[in-house]
């Protein structure tokens, strides 16, 4: 993969893109920024970026774009078409599914950010552990990863939230449990090339515990990759999670999640449209948002693919 | 003779290795089961019963006994195909999913048809004409098939070739007056009709069939043409095709019958696990399309707690899974010379 030229003035980008980096902090940010860089040139990328940014603000400054409240009911304006009062139209209880949609990006937001925080950690130890340790540990924690994945994540994550109830933290949790394993067979995979190698003898020689080896020097390796399979995961994230909500196993009514107002919707599909079209719209834009994202980090970031 | 019995030691190595994952998927269901906040004894007893008689139904449940103990009946009941009474229908989970599993099975077949008959191809021509608008539009008809909600463009389907231009039939397998008009003999209503020469049953049931079958196999048409172009892309950089090109073969040729039958073994992996895949979107598109099929039945279940009919069906779902997986790696075994000297090798 050819490197961007190093600008011929004094700059940041001079600074950070130095091939002789004088501190480990340099070299960490030169890298970050090359990355950044490649991501930048991928058109694609940038609009997935783009998407999630627009998301992500939506979700900060919601209450003053959205114009209605998103659970307040207004009888007199039940399933109005969408028009200038009502871009998305009006549902069922004469909400305004505009602003209802707009509330929903901090319900996709959060649940996003929150499976990926338990199972991006999970993953990512368990793959290390495994990868590092070998033998009997390897096999016990790679034999689990292979029943998990031995369900269609969806099934396995309806019978859960089936055990624990509907509802947003239970539905949260399931699709997190169900969702480490492919990151702990990166993360592993990983592990096992870097065991190997002499840089690990050397801690091992000089004392280092295996929790300090496996945390300090194998885990930062496996990160990268673990963060390529994350990104790439987030749409199906988004999309188990709207499944969940359209099955009536997610957030429950009448927090605006984005599959339970598509399915509360489903009565009118024929007449009213609107009402389930415009949800599942968001769900299909933000999830293609991450799956171009995801894509894009994958080529900068992933070193066998340069 | 050493070869032959170094591909026993392995089939059984991989045999012992599917056995502990599907013993383990059982523990889960039966830990899931286990984590109901539901006290299975008062459900049987009702919760004015005296400690006597609640203890005396513990013991006939079993559940007074340690938990492995109830884990190894619990799986002894499972593998002579017991998986306990439906709360709501009152008969038993197997006979329930014996009889909702062909809907399931014809609505997966037809998607893996579709998505495999027009995926293949489209996946090679993406990789032949890479870089070029064949691969840029096929591209982004993967991109879309892998961030759609398919409950969503199961909808959306039905409101625009259903309700808005009538080219389709509506939700359900078969219109209400053609309901029970056909003896089931297989289950999959296209082949029962054809059998007894029902041809307008046929054309009835083929016309409800094609909608969430088109869908559902827009899903694995995206994973199947996107494998099948990374195949293809591997392949063409190899030494043959440029010998073949510099000795000037046409390009369809090379294409078609220097290179596909390369990628031939490596497809039917794909497909296989593509086809496992539509288990789950089954799930969800059959909740859209009222197709009843295990899909429904799982989520009608679940709303319902009923919690035997839900496992039921998810040990099934599971079981199948585990089957497809397995298949599909023998076949590629068997299938790809390469794989068999690595299995003798290894």
């Amino acid at each position: 993969m050819m490197t961007p030229a190093p600008p011929s003035h004094r700059s940041h980008a001079y600074w950070l893109l130095d091939p002789d980096p004088k501190s480990e902090l340099q070299a960490r940010l030169g890298s970050l920024y090359r990355q950044w860089l490649i991501l930048r040139r991928n058109p694609l990328a940038a609009m997935g970026l783009t998407v999630l940014g627009l998301l992500v603000a939506l979700a900060i400054l919601a209450p003053l774009i959205a114009g209605y409240s998103p659970i307040e009911q207004d009888f007199t304006a039940r399933l109005a078409p969408p028009s200038v009062h009502h871009f998305f139209g009006t549902d069922e209880f004469g909400r305004d599914i505009f602003s209802r949609v707009i509330y929903g990006t901090r319900i996709t937001l959060v649940i996003v950010l929150v499976v990926v925080a338990i199972a991006g950690p999970l993953g990512l130890i368990v793959g290390c552990a495994a990868g590092y340790f070998g033998g009997l540990i390897d096999t016990v924690m790679m034999r689990i990863t292979d029943i998990f994945l031995a369900f269609p994540r969806l099934v396995l994550a309806l019978a859960l939230v089936t055990a624990l109830g509907p509802g947003i933290i239970n539905a949260v949790l399931a699709i997190a449990l169900t969702g480490w394993p492919p990151y702990a067979r990166v993360a592993r995979s990983e592990a096992l090339v870097i065991r190997n190698t002499d840089y690990i003898k050397a801690a091992r020689l000089s004392g280092c515990s295996h929790a300090r080896i496996v945390l300090g020097h194998i885990l930062p390796i496996c990160l990268t990759s673990t963060i390529v399979r994350v990104a790439l995961d987030m749409s199906g994230i988004i999309l188990i999670a709207a499944g969940l909500g359209f099955l009536g196993l997610g957030a429950q009514p009448p927090s605006p999640e984005w599959g339970a107002m598509v399915a509360s919707g489903r009565q009118f599909a024929f007449q009213q449209w609107w009402v389930s079209a415009m949800p599942g719209l968001a769900i299909f834009v933000v999830s293609l948002g991450f799956n171009l994202l995801g894509d894009g980090l994958r080529d900068a970031l992933d070193p066998r693919r340069r | 003779m050493d070869a032959v019995f170094e591909k026993a030691y392995r089939a059984g190595e991989i045999l012992i290795s599917i056995f502990i994952t599907y013993l383990g998927l059982l523990l889960v269901t039966f830990l899931i089961a286990r984590v109901i906040p539901i006290d299975p004894v008062l459900v049987v007893v009702g919760d004015r019963a005296t400690p006597d008689v609640y203890q005396a139904a513990a013991k006939r449940l079993g559940l007074d006994q340690p938990l492995w103990l109830q884990f190894l009946s619990y799986v002894g009941g499972i593998l002579h195909g017991d998986l306990g009474q439906s709360f709501i229908s009152s008969r038993a989970v197997l006979s329930d999913l014996k009889r909702y599993f062909p809907a399931t099975a014809e609505l997966a077949t037809a998607a893996i048809l579709i998505g495999s008959v027009l995926g293949i191809p489209m996946g090679m021509i993406a990789a032949a004409r890479e870089g070029r608008w064949p691969d840029y539009l096929f591209r982004v008809l993967g991109l879309i098939g892998y961030s759609v909600p398919v409950f969503w463009l199961g909808l959306m389907a039905l409101l625009v070739f259903y309700a808005e231009l009538g080219w389709s039939a509506g939700p359900g397998r078969l219109d209400i007056g053609f309901d029970g008009q056909i003896e089931r003999i297989t289950g999959f209503l296209l082949v029962d009709s054809a059998a007894q020469g029902e041809w307008e049953i046929f054309r009835n049931a083929l016309s409800h069939l094609v909608l969430p079958a088109a869908i559902l196999g827009f899903f694995s048409l995206a994973y199947i043409s996107r494998m099948t172009r990374s195949f293809m892309l591997d392949q063409l950089t190899q030494e043959y095709v440029i010998t073949a090109r510099v000795k000037g073969m046409p390009e369809w040729r090379i294409i078609w019958l220097e290179v596909f039958p390369n990628i031939r073994v490596q497809l039917i992996t794909v497909v296989a696990l593509a086809y496992g895949g539509l288990l789950e979107g089954a799930v969800l598109t059959e909740s859209v399309f009222a197709w009843p099929g295990i899909g429904s039945y799982m989520t009608s279940s679940l709303l319902a707690a009923d919690m035997n009919a839900v496992l039921g069906a998810t040990i099934l779902i599971g079981t199948i899974f585990v089957i497809i997986n397995m298949l599909a790696d023998l076949l590629y075994r068997l299938l790809d010379p390469r794989a068999r000297r690595g299995l003798a090798n290894t």
